[in-house]
């Protein structure tokens, strides 16, 4: 089994691609987590599979559609009482740009 | 008097259909379980507060008196897991992330029990996200194994088969991506059933893996689980997935009748890494079918060693686009002077999850990404494709598949997080049946030289939980439900 390495490259593009933002240990500690799920994984490259069609979902299902009507009520002030900051009934963010 | 909460949900719901037990009776009952035993088991995230409980509990009998509520399951005290929406009642996920979310709507499955006259008692403990088999990885502390404190409940619905165990409440509804109902079902020494995906509405469920996440029930025994999928089984416009099936009627699977029931012992399920104690417990309930009448036969399964690498490149995927949405900005927390909009989503998701969230996030994160997605994503779903063609083959010639839930009994607090690897290797009899959709059962059939429970799996083809619940019924007739060790020896106190 090949043994997989997880470069600080790769695990700083995960880490834009996730949106998270690693200490230097825990850079570390993800890089051998990582590396060894990988070689894990790397198990499946024993099944062929080239005659097999990848399987999303177990049953035959088609996408489901509806007429686009409003059913549920007024949440609004539910909804916006969760929010971390809210001014003038919309969700606040930090500033987007200079 | 022994307490209403050692009866099972059907027992105190036919008292209370009967006039014998007031609902006001059942909820205090539960209500005092809960405020005796929870310094010692930690079943439960949110506790719901009384004055909720009592009220709810009076509008019940108001409405059983008037004869407009006639469910087994009405006026009977439930908890349910974290990560379903309950309107008004904080779901946090058991993680910080989600610390104060009151969710502004409930999820189907437990709007479904609230018609059947439910009375919610609170929110119960898990692995964050459901990420996880121990409830170890909970942002608000452990949950105890109340068999043996000293022992974890399995997970992630760890607080669910706990608060059942405890007999903090009468039953309690979990969720199951990998194994989250019957694995923890198994170390409390409760019933569980994870039923086959699209059976019960994922609606007001917090995503983990969408294709793999179903809700089921866990209770005391096979009865009760029937009547509760029962209640909570409902085709739902709101989930895509959800299914229309022909049949709902579960409790019809409760006959004590197994005379020609072919069943499958995969010999997969038996080699190595199984312990000896787990496995002479199951296959002695094996015996106890045959000598009942099914007939019971060896086979090889295959591919058992690959449904966890890809079951672990599926579920990261999945929950690293599910989990997206907690950003810190319509819920939950949002992590303080971080700067700028990118800044405030990176740091609040870097300390609003938990490590294990943080590994399966950065691994979906990889397998999706451009240049990997060919040799791992679809490979995995490749790979789920020959397993469910292998339980196709299977269930050609068996009425069902019988092994273990787990390959040991509950594991100390403390040993199984260190080493992830080997903790998802706990998961090796559970897993595939959610990669394959289908229905399994977690039944109580013995304890190990510690005293810790022991539970034996059944598993059935798509839509075949009353084949399920007919085998599972038959066995449980057999024996009578054992009340976990530190009930019987009065080690919760207080009481």
């Amino acid at each position: 089994m090949a043994k997989n390495v997880i470069t600080d490259e790769v695990i700083e593009y995960v880490g834009i691609l996730a949106k998270l933002e690693l200490s230097d240990e825990e850079k570390e500690r993800a890089k051998a987590d990582m590396a060894g799920m990988l070689d894990y994984i790397d198990m499946l490259g024993e099944l062929d599979t080239s005659q097999v069609e990848p399987m999303s979902h177990v049953f035959p299902v088609s996408n489901v559609f509806r007429e686009d009507v409003v059913e549920n009520g007024d949440n609004r002030e539910a909804m916006l009482a969760n929010a971390p900051e809210r001014e003038e009934g919309c969700y606040k963010v930090p500033r987007t740009f200079e | 008097m022994e307490s209403l909460m050692s009866l099972t949900a059907t027992e105190l719901g036919k008292r209370i259909q009967a006039g014998e037990v007031s609902v006001r009776e059942a909820a205090e009952a539960s209500l005092a379980a809960i405020e005796a035993r929870e310094p010692k088991v930690h079943s439960f995230v949110t506790a719901a507060d009384r004055e909720t409980v009592l009220k709810r509990a009076d509008q019940v009998q108001r409405q059983i008196r008037e004869g407009s509520l006639k469910s087994p399951l009405a006026g009977v005290p439930v908890a349910i897991k974290d990560n379903m929406c309950t309107e008004g009642m904080r779901t946090t996920c058991s993680s910080r992330i989600l610390e104060n979310f009151i969710p502004p709507y409930t999820a189907q499955a437990v709007v479904n029990l609230e018609q059947a006259g439910a009375v919610i008692v609170g929110k119960a403990n898990m692995d964050e996200f459901a990420m996880g088999s121990t409830t170890e990885t909970s942002y608000f502390g452990v949950t105890r194994n109340p068999w043996n404190p000293e022992h974890v409940p399995g997970g992630s619905s760890g607080g669910s088969c706990a608060a059942v165990a405890a007999e903090e409440c009468s039953y309690a509804l979990g969720s199951d991506t990998g194994g989250s109902i019957r694995q923890p079902s198994s170390f409390c020494g409760v019933t569980g059933i994870k039923p086959t995906y699209g059976t019960v509405s994922r609606y007001g469920l917090i995503a983990y893996g969408s294709s793999l996440d179903q809700i089921g029930p866990i209770a005391k025994d096979v009865t009760d689980c029937a009547v509760i999928l029962e209640a909570i089984a409902s085709h739902d416009k709101k989930d895509s997935t959800s299914i229309a099936r022909e049949d709902y009627r579960f409790t019809e699977g409760l006959v004590d009748d197994v005379k020609g029931m072919r069943i499958g012992i995969p010999r997969d399920y038996f080699g190595e890494g199984l312990d000896p104690e787990v496995k002479a417990s199951v296959l002695a309930a094996a015996k106890v079918l045959e000598e009942k009448g099914a007939c019971l036969e060896e086979f090889d399964l295959s591919l058992v060693e690959y449904a966890i690498p890809a079951y672990y490149v599926i579920a990261s995927a999945e929950a690293s686009s599910n989990l997206a949405r907690f950003d810190g900005v319509k819920y939950g927390y949002r992590a303080e002077d971080a700067g700028g909009l990118h800044q405030m989503y990176k740091k609040t998701r870097s300390e609003g999850f938990g490590a294990e969230v943080k590994r399966r996030i950065m691994l979906g994160s990889f397998v999706l990404s451009s240049g990997y997605y060919d040799a791992y994503y679809l490979k995995a779903l490749r790979t789920k494709a020959l397993i469910k063609q292998a339980f196709d083959r299977a269930f050609e010639k068996y009425d069902l598949i019988l092994g273990p839930a787990a390959p040991t009994t509950a594991p100390r607090l403390g040993e199984s997080l260190g080493d992830p690897i080997k903790m998802y290797l706990g998961d090796i009899y559970t897993i595939s049946v959610n990669l394959a959709g289908l229905p399994g059962i977690s039944v109580p059939c013995g304890l190990d030289g510690k005293g810790l429970p022991i539970g034996m799996q059944l598993i059935g083809d798509c839509f075949q939980e009353k084949k399920l619940i007919r085998a599972a019924y038959a066995y449980q007739q057999t024996r009578s439900y054992e009340r976990c060790a530190s009930l019987k020896k009065g080690a919760f106190g207080n009481e």
